[in-house]
């Protein structure tokens, strides 16, 4: 990977990774952004071994499984080991104080994690009607992921696993999740949460070629994320059909000849942009298993100087196709055996963004249109997700001014830019198979931005 | 191979089998000089390719034969549509050929991989043409030219020096490629001129085809039409030539550029003559197996094609008058009459040959004397001639026309389904230099 992950790293990061800039980095205090660990459908899914901490049943499941995957498991640390991951279970929790022993323990073990490295807590979420003393529990491993994510250094991450009703550490959709947070798909996902939802079974999943045998749709594909998101479900196995506008057909074109796809230039705001859709995934390759909505615009302006053609192409393009597209598959009776929607929300529809109050309503509106369409898809075993990217090396954001770009890519915990390839492992990840029962959630790839969540 | 004593059977001839349109693709037309100024053929017609290739997912495929052509070809150009065929997305394993028939090229390629495909020597292919009046190839004087093939046998230094005191200034001067016909010296709008004032097209009538082709060309735009049947390229979207707010008072004001010197009053601007156009095409032919093996759909069956030539070296025709020709004896060997056909796309090289077409079909004495027929060939309803715009409109890179036609004839005629208890039908008429031109016959499915 060395040569091509330096060429595709910012500068600044290729400077403070080696050599003279790694130490003058470090004596002046500057961020030492670190060369992450990427997803290689071949390689290792850890680099070292893993410590289970945590001794419920639930544990003692989960270590067992992860021997089944062929990883190094420890249940308790032996001194001066390196270790690539530190699993945390806590699905017992009943009081604040039963954290100390193991988050204390797992701090012990934290100098000794790996470059890249992986930290992962697994408990249950504070739902309403707990006893208080199980919610603050519960909730306290909240501001425990979020604080270790920013103390760790070198690329490594902390992220959280939330069981669902009736799931449990080792069930299979808590096992998909873990599975992503430990490998390099979930590479610039920091400080995040995942809750896993009716368990299904891992037991034919193919992880190298998750997606082999279905039929992908990707709007939005000619370009930056949306190119990375077809090109990445392709080499998971899916036959793509790549949409975008017809005036960005050529770049569409070459996106789709070099993944063996299919380009289709369409205006995803047309009334008939579903069916069209459908109608071709079905007559050439007769099934239609994953959507991706990533086709969006930005039309910025502060509130005070908004037009109506800005404030309503962004509604029309980014969710109002979406819902008008969402409509048009779950009315067809073919798209209804586990389908799998996958939205591109982002930080701004989280956080807020000064000059983007369309493209925030209009992000904020498909993380609203995600939580209410799950329940309308869990039945038939389909999902519908969302992926928040933060700040994204493409095409788009490196027309920031200089000055401004620089800023924008240091402020998270890993003080870079994510990839496009970022944004798309997440995607992959949620239209996979293995991923079944992982409904309605809005995953942040941000590097653990600053703002918002 | 071992020898055999038992007599083979006669090979069974084989039966004829159709051949359907697919799709096609093609990059926006551009008039010379423009945002294609400097690509070249190869770029063009690869660019084509590859938009067709994606559009039906045809990446790393073996296709049966590829066809195509340029009628302003370098030198370099020599096995053009092979060159193409190996940088675009297609298995490099696919053979391809050029084909040169003037602005027939591009349709030509369709009839003749169409053939093959009805002979089941293959199952499918893609047939197209590109242009570049732009990136034109000049040569070096013929003076020049001998000299430089003179030093080349040259095998002493002393030779060679006294070969290149041979060259003068005058061989200097490059040779620009001109479409003027070489037996006549004419360009093909002075010989068009000629034609037009013979069947005394007015200036009017020529306007509002041309008026006609821009506004239907632009409709087609505006409803979508093009949406999967074209790829941008470079920046173009859209037909570069295209003037959707062009009227009949913008196209009166201008100025006569054919014609000025025969007399009669010249009606022929560059309103109603199509501009000098880079662009490529592509169409995507197969079997009906083969189309049903990709699942992808058929538009319409190529049914018959015909060429004829015309003796406009000595005046006896107008150098774009074949088709004229061509058209009766195909309907006859077919059994069908103008009345028979739904759509018609007749290539606008000028509107004064369109208009031509149509007065020498609709003239008695022309239908008796030329044609042998009892009386007038007949003339076609207006409302069904080159609905969705054509060449005016759109711009003419010679190879390029024929391919565009077929496209959007086969899209035209698939939306239509059938009528009057049978598949909608569709004429298409080229025609080229050197007094030619070709026409093919579509059914829709």
């Amino acid at each position: 990977m060395g040569a091509s992950a330096h060429a595709s790293t910012d500068k600044y990061t290729q400077f403070v990774s080696r050599g003279l800039g790694k130490d003058l980095a470090k004596k002046l205090g500057l961020p030492q952004p670190a060369i992450l660990r990427r997803y290689e459908p071949t390689a290792a899914l850890l680099t070292g071994p893993v410590l289970v901490e945590g001794s419920s049943h639930g544990a003692e499941e989960l270590a067992a499984k992860l021997l089944g995957w062929g990883l190094d498991v420890r249940r308790h640390a032996t001194p001066k080991e390196k270790l690539g991951a530190i699993i945390i279970v806590l699905d017992e929790l009943a009081h604040p104080d039963e954290l100390s022993a193991p988050v204390r323990s797992v701090g012990a073990s934290l100098r000794d994690l790996l470059p890249s490295g992986r930290i992962v807590t697994i408990s249950r979420p504070a739902v309403d009607g707990l006893e208080p003393a199980v919610a603050a529990a519960r909730h306290g491993v909240d501001g425990i992921v979020r604080s270790v994510a920013k103390e760790l250094r070198a690329g490594a991450t902390a992220n959280g696993i939330l069981l669902g009703g009736g799931v449990e550490p080792a069930s299979a959709s808590a096992m998909a999740a873990l599975r992503f947070f430990l490998s390099g798909r979930s590479a610039f996902v920091d400080g995040q949460f995942l809750t896993a939802g009716t368990p299904g079974t891992l037991d034919a999943v193919d992880w190298e070629r998750p997606l082999a045998g279905t039929v992908a749709v990707v709007t939005g594909a000619a370009r930056g994320i949306g190119a990375a998101i077809a090109r990445t479900l392709a080499r998971d196995g899916a036959q793509v059909v790549a949409v975008d506008v017809p005036a960005a057909g050529d770049h569409l074109a070459a996106v789709a000849n070099e993944i063996h796809g299919t380009a289709l230039q369409l205006d995803i705001t047309a009334v008939d942009a579903g069916q069209r859709i459908l109608d071709l995934g079905f007559s050439r390759y007769g099934r239609l298993d994953i959507v991706v909505h990533n086709a969006g615009i930005t039309r910025d302006k502060l509130l005070a100087n908004m037009d109506a053609a800005r404030w309503d192409s962004v509604i029309a393009v980014n969710i109002a196709s979406q819902l008008r597209m969402n409509a048009a598959f779950l009315a067809d009776g073919r798209f209804a055996k586990g389908p799998r929607i996958v939205s591109v929300a982002s930080t701004s529809g989280i956080a807020g963004n000064r000059g983007q109050s369309n493209y925030a309503a209009s992000k904020a509106g498909v993380i609203g249109m995600v939580h209410a369409t799950a329940p309308l898809l869990a039945p038939s075993g389909g999902a519908i997700n969302a992926v928040a990217p933060g700040f994204i090396e493409t095409e788009m954001t490196a027309k920031i001014p200089f000055a401004t770009r620089e800023v924008a890519r240091r402020l998270n915990s890993l003080s870079q830019g994510g990839r496009p390839e970022d944004v798309a492992e997440a995607i992959a990840f949620f239209a996979s198979e293995a991923a079944a029962g992982i409904n309605g959630n809005v995953l942040r790839v941000c590097g653990q931005n600053l703002v918002g969540q | 191979m071992t020898a055999s004593n038992e007599q083979s059977p006669a090979l069974t001839p084989r039966t004829i089998r159709p051949a359907v349109v697919v799709g096609g693709n093609r990059i926006p037309f551009s008039r010379a000089g423009g945002a294609y100024a400097k690509a070249s053929n190869q770029d063009m017609l690869t660019a084509a390719l590859d938009g067709l290739v994606a559009r039906f997912g045809l990446a790393d495929e073996l296709i049966g034969e590829v066809a195509a052509g340029a009628v302003l070809k370098h030198s370099r150009d020599f096995n053009l549509t092979r060159e193409a065929v190996l940088g675009s997305a297609l298995a490099p394993q696919t053979p391809a050929y050029d084909l040169q028939q003037a602005c027939a090229t591009g349709l030509e390629t369709v009839i003749g991989l169409a053939n093959k495909i009805k002979l089941g020597q293959i199952d499918s292919a893609i047939a197209g043409g590109v242009d570049s009046a732009s990136d034109a190839p000049i040569a070096v004087s013929e003076g020049l030219r001998e000299i430089l093939l003179d030093l080349n046998r040259a095998k002493t230094i002393g030779q060679k020096l006294s070969i290149l005191a041979r060259i003068r200034p005058k061989d200097l001067a490059p040779d620009a490629p001109s479409t003027g016909e070489p037996r006549t010296g004419l360009s093909m709008g002075e010989h068009q001129a000629l034609t037009t004032a013979q069947w005394k097209i007015s200036r009017e009538a020529q306007d509002k085809l041309a008026l006609a082709s821009h506004q239907n060309l632009a409709a087609a735009y505006g409803r979508g039409f093009f949406d999967d049947l074209m790829t941008p390229y470079r920046g173009l979207a859209k037909d570069s030539n295209l003037r959707a707010d062009t009227s009949l008072e913008k196209l009166a004001s201008l100025a006569p550029v054919f014609g000025k010197r025969l007399g009669a009053e010249a009606t022929m601007t560059a309103g109603n003559s199509t501009p000098l156009t880079d662009g490529a095409s592509t169409v995507l032919l197969a079997s009906e197996e083969w189309a049903a093996a990709h699942d992808l759909p058929m538009l319409a069956n190529v049914i018959d094609g015909e060429a004829a030539a015309v003796d406009f070296v000595h005046g006896k025709d107008g150098l774009l008058m074949a088709p004229v020709f061509a058209v009766p004896r195909l309907l006859a060997r077919n059994g069908l009459t103008l009345g028979d056909f739904d759509f018609f796309e007749i290539h606008e090289a000028f509107a004064g040959t369109v208009l031509s077409t149509l007065a020498a079909w609709e003239d008695e004495e022309f239908g008796r004397a030329r044609l042998g027929l009892d009386g007038a060939f007949g003339s076609i309803d207006r409302s069904k001639l080159n609905v969705n715009g054509s060449s005016l409109a759109a711009g003419h890179p010679f190879a390029a026309t024929g391919g565009r036609l077929v496209a959007t004839l086969a899209k035209m005629l698939h939306e239509k389904g059938s009528t009057n208890d049978r598949p909608a039908r569709g004429l298409i008429s080229v025609c080229a230099a050197g007094g030619q031109g070709v026409v093919a016959i579509l059914e829709g499915r």
